[in-house]
């Protein structure tokens, strides 16, 4: 087992395997390959895993597998990911509208960078940013990669109301809101695509793992596409 | 068959033991907080432990039934009231068409869970029927709720059904894990937990420290947390933590030192760093803990925790297994309509008792 690796206790239900301390591509493809392996295994006992950006959460049942047993066959495990084929990279396209109604605080963000609403625009929709985990509420996307160029501070006094849908910068970070909430976020654009619709077979929409692109739209397109 | 809400109560809802399968994705599993409580208010109707069932705190609901149905209402020390007459918690009841249940206060703990022979049958979303509020689904519309609304139940097990019509016992269940840990007598309940993920972030005197301590529980406490008042506890380093996985009982410390417990409707992942569990056999308790109550934290191993895991699953089996009167025929001192028949186990030894209302 690599030095770095550490599995952690979480109460006498659960463990933690950690891989590392910081954000990064590596150690985030290493949580997804565990997480994959664990179910290819399908080890009795196991109720459900959450992978986070550098560790997996693993949830399980102690009637059926005890801490010492569980723990000695992860360590076994984390020494076969380099066996795992991770899937093909796979990049969602989210269509934004961005500014105006859909996007209020465009115009701060702009003006904080001494750029136009348009560069500000072009910034954010340039690069494909790789969905480290989900979080928070049902559906959020923790996304990295964002241009430091736009990295802007959450807002003084947060909104008691955000739309489902809204596309923000809080930071160096920038994400959408999958369902209604309270928040700080710089809001500079709104997507018509429903991150999380509890209807559909697969309420989420977004896997850890995969990447995304946003694609400016016009307020025009967001409405025909909301239809 | 529906049963009537005639009145909700201070916060009412449907759950059951949680939607799981979906974590991964950002949802919480929600679920009943005191699963002890509602796995013995099942069995006593006759339902399996996933059926859905009323969660009411505090202040509890009056519910109508529209035709005869067994119900059981458990959790702390509930005063429950049929027809204005006082009935006991922790064993199957009969409620006829029309008799109306009230769950009027709370003489030890903060929820009680009213199960209903067949369970609510309210839609499942996403393979299971709790209410989500933050998510604003499951239960019924995902709310708390509200004076009128009904609710449909499900078909009861035969079992239910031999009670309910005079061909088996009445099951009754002797909480006998709380009042053998001597839950509502001490000054402050005893809470166990395991250390990690993250102790590491915290100076070695306040985890010393942390068996031991006394805290409140606030009055900002609710489903998501519990927030927690009392001695501070001391980081070793500002380092930031890196946002990983939460479960039910998960002891967060954010900066100011005051700890939070993560409870059932806690998000999926967090920033802070966690200082250590809540072992799973002391949830019902704490779940049971309204503001102002003290606790005190007593740190176990994960071995230890998994032992007491075990016998305490089992210690819930057992109980169950011995609401079972009618399967085996036993030799009850009297049989006959009106009376009813009760295994109790004092000290360890059971005692069978016929017992007549006079």
């Amino acid at each position: 087992m690599n030095d770095e690796v550490r599995i952690l206790t979480v109460g006498d239900c659960g463990v933690s395997v950690e891989f590392g301390q910081e954000i990064n591509l590596d150690i985030n493809h290493r949580v997804t390959a565990l997480k994959m392996l664990l179910k290819e295994k399908g080890i009795p006992g196991i109720v459900e895993t959450i992978p986070t950006y550098c560790s997996l959460l693993i949830e399980y049942d102690p009637m059926v597998i005890q801490y010492d047993e569980l723990v000695n066959n992860l360590k076994v495990l984390v020494n076969q990911l380099r066996d795992i084929k991770l899937p093909e990279k796979r990049v969602v396209e989210i269509p934004v509208a961005y500014g105006g109604e859909y996007g209020p605080d465009l115009k701060e963000v702009a003006e904080t960078h001494g750029i136009s609403e348009e560069e500000v625009i072009r910034l954010h929709s340039e690069p494909e940013y790789p969905i480290y985990m989900l979080g928070f509420v049902a559906g959020f996307p923790y996304l990295g990669g964002m241009n430091k160029a736009i990295a802007t501070p959450r807002k003084k006094t947060p909104r008691l109301k955000i739309e489902s849908g809204s596309v923000g910068i809080a930071g160096e970070q920038t994400g959408i809101y999958s369902v209604e909430s309270p928040g700080g976020w710089q809001i500079i654009g709104r997507t018509p695509i429903k991150l999380y619709d509890p209807e559909r077979e697969r309420p989420v929409l977004l896997e850890a793992g995969q990447y995304i692109k946003f694609k400016a739209i016009t307020g025009e397109e967001f409405k025909a596409m909301i239809k | 068959m529906n049963i009537k809400i005639i009145n909700s109560g201070l916060l009412t809802i449907v759950e059951d033991m949680g939607r799981y399968g979906y974590q991964a994705s950002g949802m919480q599993v929600s679920g009943v907080m005191d699963k002890y409580a509602a796995e013995l208010a099942n069995a006593l109707v006759g339902n399996p432990a996933q059926a859905a069932v009323l969660e009411s705190t505090y202040l509890g609901p009056e519910i109508e039934a529209e035709g005869d149905v067994l119900v059981a209402v458990t959790g702390g020390i509930p005063e429950v009231i049929v027809d204005g007459q006082w009935v006991n918690p922790y064993e199957s009841i009969e409620l006829h068409q029309g008799q109306h249940l009230r769950v009027a206060g709370m003489r030890e703990g903060l929820r009680a869970y009213i199960a209903i022979a067949g369970g609510l049958s309210v839609p499942q979303v996403l393979g299971s029927r709790s209410t989500n509020m933050k998510l604003g689904i499951g239960g019924v519309a995902g709310k708390k709720l509200i004076n009128g609304a009904e609710l449909p139940v499900g078909e009861p097990s035969i079992i239910a059904r031999e009670i309910l019509t005079g061909h088996a016992h009445h099951r009754h269940a002797a909480y006998n894990y709380l009042v053998d840990n001597k839950i509502w007598s001490s000054d402050y309940h005893h809470i166990r937990l395991v250390l990690g993920p993250q102790a590491d972030y915290f100076t070695e005197e306040s985890i010393k420290a942390l068996n031991g301590s006394v805290y409140t529980v606030s009055k900002d406490s609710d489903r998501m947390g519990y927030r927690l008042e009392g001695a501070v506890i001391q980081r070793k380093n500002t380092r930031d933590m890196i946002t990983d996985g939460i479960v039910f009982g998960s002891i967060q410390v954010p900066p100011g030192g005051q700890p939070i417990v993560m409870m059932a409707d806690h998000q999926t992942t967090g920033g802070y760093p966690k200082i250590g569990t809540v072992i799973t056999a002391d949830l019902p308790l704490l779940a049971q803990c309204k503001p102002g109550t003290r606790i005190c934290f007593e740190v176990v191993s994960v071995y230890e925790a998994q032992k007491i895991y075990i016998s305490y699953m089992k210690a819930v089996q057992e109980q169950i297994r011995l609401m079972d009167s009618s399967i085996e025929s036993f030799d009850w001192p009297e049989v006959r309509v009106g009376v009813r028949n009760y295994q109790l186990k004092i000290d360890g030894q059971l005692f069978r008792v016929s017992v007549e209302k006079i």
